[in-house]
This record gives C-alpha cells, sequence and structure tokens, in this order.
C-alpha cells in the first residue's frame, strides 16, 4: 500500500518542522509527514550561529528593520513580503520562547539583542553562538510531543510526483533498506534548504546540495534571483568552517597584512575602537567579501597554503567577553584550527554561505504549481532581495515556514486524492534509479571527480565577481559535465545505506541548479548586491529592478523571464553604510 | 613525520557479508586531516563503496561518530595526526545494531526520546501574547549545560550499561529530560518522574561509570545529570510517601 498524508513536507530542518507544527496546530484532522534525508537534528539549520532578528525593544521599529533588509538586498527584495516579514518576526521568535529555546538574557530576564551586519538597530536574539542548534533542538522537541506529525528519517526523495500540473507526493528511497516508495499526499512543501555544495569552499553541510530547487525545477516550478549567491566574509580556510558576523559584531576588527583595518579604504566608514551600527565590519556581507577581492588584488592579503587571507582580530575583547558571548568561535578555533582567539589572529576568507534565489513563492510560500509550496532556503519570496543581512534566515524560516504550513493545510484540507497516474510515475522512477544508476555497471569517472569540477568552475566562472566571458566558458564546461555525468561511475550496487547513489543523484540536483545559476547571471547585465559583473559594475534599475525567473521548458532548455519588484513604500535609493 | 598513514576500517555489507571484516586503506597524512577528511579522500578517490554519516563538520549536527582506535569520537574533529604513524582502526559505534560498514541503526534512542517529555511544560495556560516568560541569567546557567547535547550518540557507545540494559534510557535522553525539568520556565517534572525514575530504564539503572561524561564532546556531563536527578528521584518518592493523596 503506497503511504499518503494530507501534507507532506520534505526538509526537517527549522522550516520544515516549523511547518509541521503550523499543519497540526491549523487543522486536528490533517495527516502530515516530514520525510527527511537526516535525522531531523542533523539539519543544517543546526549549524547557525550568530542570531535572529526581530524587533523586540521600544527604540526599535518594524519600519527600520524592512528599510535596512530593502537597502542590505539592494532593492530587489518585495516589500510587502519584507513588510509581513519583520511584523511576524517578533511573534515567531517568541513562540520560539515559549516554547523553550534558550536565548540569551538580559540582567532583568528579558531577551538580550546585539547588533549584527546592516542593522541600524540592535535586534538581533541570540542563544550564545549556536542559535541555530538551540532552534533547531527547541523545534524538533516540541514537535515530538505532536503525535500526528508522521517522520520518514533517512529518506532521500529523488523526484516529485506530478498528475496534470498538480503536485502529488515524492518518490523517495528509505536508506537503511534502499526501498523506492511513493509517499502521496494532497499537498507538498520543499524545506530541504540551500545548495552551498556546488560551489568548492562553502559553510554549507554536505548535505546542502540544492534538492528541493532541483525537484521544483525539474518539476516545472520556476526559481527566482538563483544568480545571487551570497559569500559569507569571514570563513576558515581549508574547512570553510564560519565564524559568525555575531563576532564583529561584539567588536572585531578585519586586519589585512600589516594590521591594518583595510575596510575603511572601501566606503564603509572609519574605524573605531568601539563597534558603530551600520559600518565597517558591521557593513553588509556582499560589501566586506567583494572588499576582500580588492584587498587581495593590491596584495596586501596574507598568502596560505589555502589560498589568500586576512585575519579577524578578536584579542582586545579578552577572555571573558568571548567565553560568554561567543564561545563557539574560540571552540571551533581552538578545535580545528589549533588556534586561540583570545591571543591570536584569525585567518579568514570569503566563503559561499547562503543562496538568496531559490524556488519562486508568493509571500504564502505558494510555488506556481498547485499543491507545492516552499519555504527557507530553498525559497524565494523574496525577502532577501540581492543580498541577504546575516540573521533574517533564522526568524524567515520560522515565519514562512508557518505560512506555508498554513496554507498547505488549506489547500489540503479541500484537495483531493491523487490519481492512478502518479503510480505509473512512480513505477519509472524506481525503474530509472534501479536501470540507470543502481544496476549500471560500466561507469567511466567517480562521481567526485565531476563534482570537483562543477566546484572548480562555479568558483573560476560565477563567484564574486563574474563576466559575460567567465559565465560563457562556465556554461559550456556544465554542459559538458552533464553530459560526463550520464556515464560516471557506480561502484556501489548494494540497497543498504548506498551513500555512492545518493551522492549520484545529489551530483545531478546540483548540476541542474549550477547551470540555472551560470545562466541567470549571465543574463543579469548590471550589478547588485551579491551579483557583480566586472563588465557591467552598475546596477541598473531601468533594465534590472525585476527578478530573474527562470523555467525549464520540456525540451531541457532555460528559459529567464523578468517580472518587476514589488515596491510600497520604499522606492529604490542609494545603500549606504559608514556615513 | 610519515606522509602516509594506514587506515583500518570495519566493512559490512548485510547483503553480501556474513560479519564484519576489516579492510586497509593507505593514505596521505595531512597536518589539517581530520579522520573523517581521511574517510572522504577513501570515498572519493580510493573506494566509493564505502559508507559512513556526516554532515556539518563542525562538530554540531553529531552525524559522525565512530570507534577510533575504541573510543567514541566525533571524526570531524579528531585529527590523522594524532594517531601517527598508525595504523588507525576505524569502527562503528558500540551498542547499535550496525546497518552497514560505519553507520549504526539509533531509532532506538529516537523512540525513547518522546518518553521523558523533552519540551517545555507549563502549569498555566496560554503563553503571554506580546512578552518572553522572563529568565535571569542565572536561571539559564542552572540547565545550559544540558541543553548543550548534540544527540552525537557518543555516550551510548561509551556507556556500558546501556550494553547490557537495552530498556535503559540512557545518558543523553536522561540529560535532555534534566535540561527541562531545571528550566525556571517548566513545570513538567512530575510528567517525567515515571519514565526517569522507572524501575526498568530508569536513572537507577546507572551504576554512575561516569563513561558517558569523559567521552561527551559538548560538555554536557550527563553522568552528572543522572546523579543529580537521583536526588531528586528520592525526595520525590518520600513526598509521594508521605502525602499519598496530594499533589506530588
Amino acid at each position: 500500500m503506497t503511504p499518503s498524508h494530507d501534507v507532506l513536507i520534505v526538509g526537517g530542518g527549522g522550516a520544515g518542522l516549523r511547518a509541521a507544527i503550523a499543519v497540526v496546530e491549523s487543522d486536528p484532522r490533517l495527516s502530515v509527514a516530514i520525510v527527511s534525508k537526516v535525522y531531523p537534528m542533523r539539519s543544517h539549520t543546526v549549524s547557525a550561529e550568530g542570531g535572529a532578528a526581530a524587533v523586540i525593544k521600544a527604540s526599535d521599529s518594524l519600519a527600520e528593520h524592512a528599510h535596512d533588509t530593502i537597502s542590505g538586498g539592494d532593492w530587489l527584495c518585495d516589500q510587502d513580503a519584507v513588510e509581513a516579514f519583520v511584523a511576524e518576526a517578533p511573534k515567531e521568535l517568541l513562540r520560539l520562547e515559549h516554547w523553550g529555546c534558550p536565548w540569551s538574557r538580559e540582567p532583568d530576564g528579558h531577551i538580550a539583542v546585539r547588533p549584527f551586519g546592516g542593522m541600524k538597530q540592535m535586534r538581533t536574539w541570540f542563544a550564545a553562538d549556536k542559535t541555530g542548534f538551540h532552534l533547531l533542538h527547541t523545534l524538533f522537541q516540541t514537535s515530538l510531543r505532536h503525535e500526528r506529525i508522521a517522520r520518514y528519517d533517512e529518506w532521500f526523495v529523488t523526484s516529485l510526483l506530478v498528475d496534470d500540473g498538480r503536485v502529488c507526493g515524492v518518490v523517495a528511497i528509505e536508506l537503511t533498506s534502499g526501498r523506492i516508495e511513493a509517499i502521496t499526499a494532497k499537498a507538498v512543501i520543499l524545506c530541504s534548504g540551500g545548495c552551498g555544495r556546488i560551489f568548492p569552499f562553502t559553510t554549507n553541510a554536505n548535505i546542502k546540495t540544492g534538492d528541493g530547487m532541483a525537484l521544483a525545477y525539474r518539476a516545472g516550478a520556476p526559481l527566482k534571483d538563483m544568480e545571487f549567491v551570497q559569500y559569507h566574509p569571514t570563513g576558515l580556510p581549508f574547512t570553510g568552517i564560519l565564524i559568525t558576523e555575531a563576532a564583529r559584531a561584539e567588536g572585531g576588527w578585519l586586519v589585512n597584512r600589516d594590521g591594518y583595518r583595510y575596510l575603511q579604504d572601501y566606503d564603509l566608514g572609519k574605524p573605531s575602537l568601539e563597534p558603530v551600527l551600520k559600518s565597517m565590519e558591521l557593513g553588509p556581507r556582499d560589501r566586506l567579501s567583494q572588499a576582500f577581492v580588492k584587498e587581495a588584488e593590491k596584495g596586501r592579503t596574507i598568502d596560505t597554503p589555502y589560498g589568500q587571507v586576512v585575519h579577524l582580530d578578536l584579542r582586545h575583547l579578552g577572555e571573558t567577553l568571548i567565553n560568554t558571548k561567543i564561545p563557539f568561535v574560540r571552540e571551533l578555533c581552538l578545535d580545528y584550527e589549533n588556534i586561540d582567539p583570545v591571543r591570536e589572529l584569525i585567518p579568514v576568507r570569503p566563503v559561499v554561505h547562503y543562496m538568496m534565489g531559490g524556488v519562486h513563492t508568493d509571500i504564502h510560500g505558494a510555488t506556481g504549481l498547485p499543491g507545492l509550496y516552499a519555504a527557507g532556503e530553498v525559497a524565494c519570496v523574496s525577502i532577501n532581495g540581492a543580498n541577504r543581512l546575516g540573521s533574517n534566515s533564522l526568524p524567515e524560516l520560522l515565519v514562512f515556514g508557518a505560512r506555508a504550513g498554513r496554507a498547505a493545510a488549506e489547500f489540503a484540507a479541500s484537495g483531493t486524492d491523487p490519481g492512478p497516474a502518479v503510480l505509473s510515475q512512480a513505477r519509472d522512477e524506481r525503474h530509472r534509479l534501479e536501470r540507470d544508476l543502481l544496476h549500471r555497471d560500466s561507469g567511466r569517472e567517480p562521481i567526485s571527480a565531476i563534482r570537483e569540477e562543477m566546484q572548480e568552475t562555479m568558483e573560476q566562472g560565477a563567484g564574486i565577481y563574474r563576466a559575460a566571458d567567465s559565465l560563457a566558458k562556465a556554461a559550456d564546461k556544465l554542459r559538458d559535465l552533464q553530459e560526463r555525468f550520464r556515464t560516471a561511475r557506480i561502484d556501489d550496487h548494494s540497497r543498504t545505506f548506498n551513500t555512492e547513489l545518493v551522492a549520484a543523484v545529489e551530483l545531478s540536483f546540483m548540476l541542474d541548479i549550477a547551470e540555472t545559476i551560470v545562466h541567470s547571471a549571465s543574463r543579469r547585465e548590471e550589478s547588485r548586491g551579491a551579483h557583480q559583473r566586472t563588465d557591467f559594475p552598475a546596477r541598473d534599475d531601468e533594465r534590472f529592478l525585476a527578478h530573474s525567473l527562470i523555467h525549464r521548458d520540456s525540451d531541457g532548455s532555460s528559459r529567464v523571464e523578468y517580472p518587476p519588484v514589488t515596491i510600497t513604500r520604499w522606492p529604490p535609493g542609494e545603500r549606504v553604510y559608514g556615513r | 613525520m610519515a606522509d602516509r598513514i594506514v587506515m583500518q576500517v570495519t566493512r559490512y555489507r548485510p547483503d553480501h557479508d556474513k560479519a564484519p571484516t576489516t579492510q586497509d586503506y593507505e593514505i596521505p597524512l595531512r597536518k589539517d586531516w581530520a579522520v573523517l577528511d581521511g574517510l572522504n579522500h577513501i570515498k572519493d578517490h580510493m573506494d566509493g563503496t564505502l559508507s559512513y554519516r556526516w554532515s556539518c563538520r563542525m562538530g554540531i549536527c553529531g552525524s559522525c561518530g565512530m570507534n577510533v582506535n575504541g573510543e567514541p569520537k566525533l571524526t570531524c574533529g579528531t585529527f590523522l595526526t594524532d594517531y601517527a604513524p598508525g595504523p588507525v582502526r576505524i569502527e562503528p559505534l558500540s551498542n547499535f545494531p550496525v546497518v552497514r560498514d560505519l553507520v549504526v541503526e539509533i531509532g532506538d534512542f529516537m523512540d525513547k526520546l518522546p518518553t521523558v517529555k523533552p519540551w517545555l511544560i507549563r502549569a498555566d495556560g496560554e503563553p503571554p501574547p506580546d512578552a518572553e516568560y522572563l529568565q535571569t541569567p542565572a536561571e539559564l546557567e542552572d540547565y545550559k549545560q544540558y541543553s548543550m547535547c548534540i544527540n552525537c550518540m557518543l555516550c551510548y557507545s561509551a556507556c556500558p550499561i546501556y550494553g547490557l540494559d537495552p530498556d535503559f534510557l540512557g545518558p543523553a535522553a536522561i540529560a535532555l529530560a534534566q535540561r527541562y525539568n531545571l528550566d525556571s520556565r517548566d513545570h513538567g517534572d512530575h510528567e517525567r518522574l515515571d519514565a526517569l525514575a522507572a524501575a526498568e530504564g530508569g536513572v537507577w539503572s546507572c551504576t554512575y561509570v561516569g563513561e558517558c561524561t569523559k567521552v561527551c564532546p559538548k560538555h554536557v556531563d550527563p553522568a552528572g545529570a543522572i546523579q543529580r536527578y537521583k536526588v531528586t528521584a528520592v525526595n520525590q518518592s518520600i513526598k509521594a510517601l508521605l502525602m499519598p493523596w496530594g499533589k506530588r
């Protein structure tokens, strides 16, 4: 018998768990399930460090949070979505508090907030510097009290079932047994996160392979603003482990090989001893990562076996502050770099961190396809525009996870059961996985070789700075890699926990998503936020105050449309930092 | 320093093998490489059929626990140079059924987790609509250590009691229950009592070996949590004896 649910959620991270709770709370008659390729508490939300932004202090206002978000996003955010987001973020963070999240506190017991990059007010809630970890575990543990949330832990979704244009389930591999099953549903919510693993150097966990984006794209839902890839300015070399922006919010400095706070040379303000909001080290991530590249071009960075780095200097903060406010930074530096930030400089360099783009949704999480919803990093609502501000992603996955859960519940309550066509689709998918991948015995090069070339191609062609020729080269290379993938080698023919089979399907997802990034980037002939074209260095609101909406046509080719950005109260203006 | 090291890795594929075997892989020994980097090198460049779990490679997702030279470790934060000149033995965690190679079945833990009700329980009604429950930094400190558990299962692998008594809730589940019991916002300690103080599987199964605390990569101190709960449970039982019809 084919397992069936009213609402099926793909991904058990912050957005997926929040959506599941929203479904059971909004309609107790519905059956809901989470299918995830890892146990929920392994999801990548766990790695978020610095905090979650929401207006809570009397000195702050929703309008200011909205304006910081919109200017930080270089005016590519949809302002109706941003207004909904900032209004609901405080309620969502309070709910997490009521569910037990161990937020850091003021001495009087109220929620504490800290500064964060690009934010003009202190509004970032935090749980030391393990905010994502605590948020995820609080959500997971809270979900356990709802017995009606069923889970398919360690089931890997390989395709969506689509009946006459309506999404009505998934095909997934149960990793432990190797069983390939259809799971049908009246509505599906994608909450599977981002795709940082397309690049060679990323903060993203091994599981972040763009699965949900590729599932939606292949099923006919367009992706939005895929050219906007966020580089976080401070990753540890080699591992790509993130050193949180909170380290700078607490007063850390970025210095070049001469010990000079070089950000003052890049229109980000003047250095002062104390951190200044929206200035210098508290500028937005896109501008800081771009400043690093310029500094490297001037020969003022430090050469290491793992490439150029600058230094993050926390020594003046003192041991007590480091231990109370950013203990995980110290733990990571000690355990993974053998460096003690209390006494030593931390080597850092920009690292791929977050996808602003994703599956196109409206402000209720609905995609263009009936029955398909998306929330969290996999989705593009869009509140992040051309550059996300640090600490907006955690509230985003709560606000839009809950919204998508409610919308999917409503759709499912009136929805119909899937037709018989989906079962034959599921059979076809099972045969494809078995014949083409599991039983493949004549492959040539290993999966990892193609994956590594894809990653290098993306860094070279579509990194912090791009141009028409670098993108054209990348597009050619990706086409070639798609061909080579068809004859890649799969040595593992076992049904039991076959991680090579999973890696092969993940690679095919990533190759498709890499192409959408490159195609969207080559068509956007301007520079905006995280998308910097050396051949088109200026923002062009005449042509590109618009989203890139990339569709996959039935022949596999792509087509990009440009619907306008929604402007409500904040007409496009200059992004101003440090002055 | 030698520039190569041998990893002796446990292999087991239930559809092929009757019993686990050991396979040797000689890999480059690099200063920056964790045991996990060694496994990834094998997987990507030597043998695509090796299976193991990993994800964040920054010690927070809890996926990559294995036995390294017989000790349970997070392999992402355990460095090969510490085992030079080798060989270094990589085996699945102890006390769990092995699914394949280095992958173990943790369903038992996942089933036990909800029985200790690891969520905030309030005696009053709806929470305040626009305000937080107040909690001072000192009150946060009371339970914070127990909130740091990443469910990596190293403590279950190290626990001799769990190895002998499959009913035992185990260190992480009990520590997590204590995380909520000690939270100033929580009123649910009575509801957790039955599971925690159960004759079969509760805190009394623990003979305070303390291995769990020694191997915990996040310094949660589950052994301390268990000992502390024993005192609470005794007090609760005495109260229940003295006031059999009253509210416990």
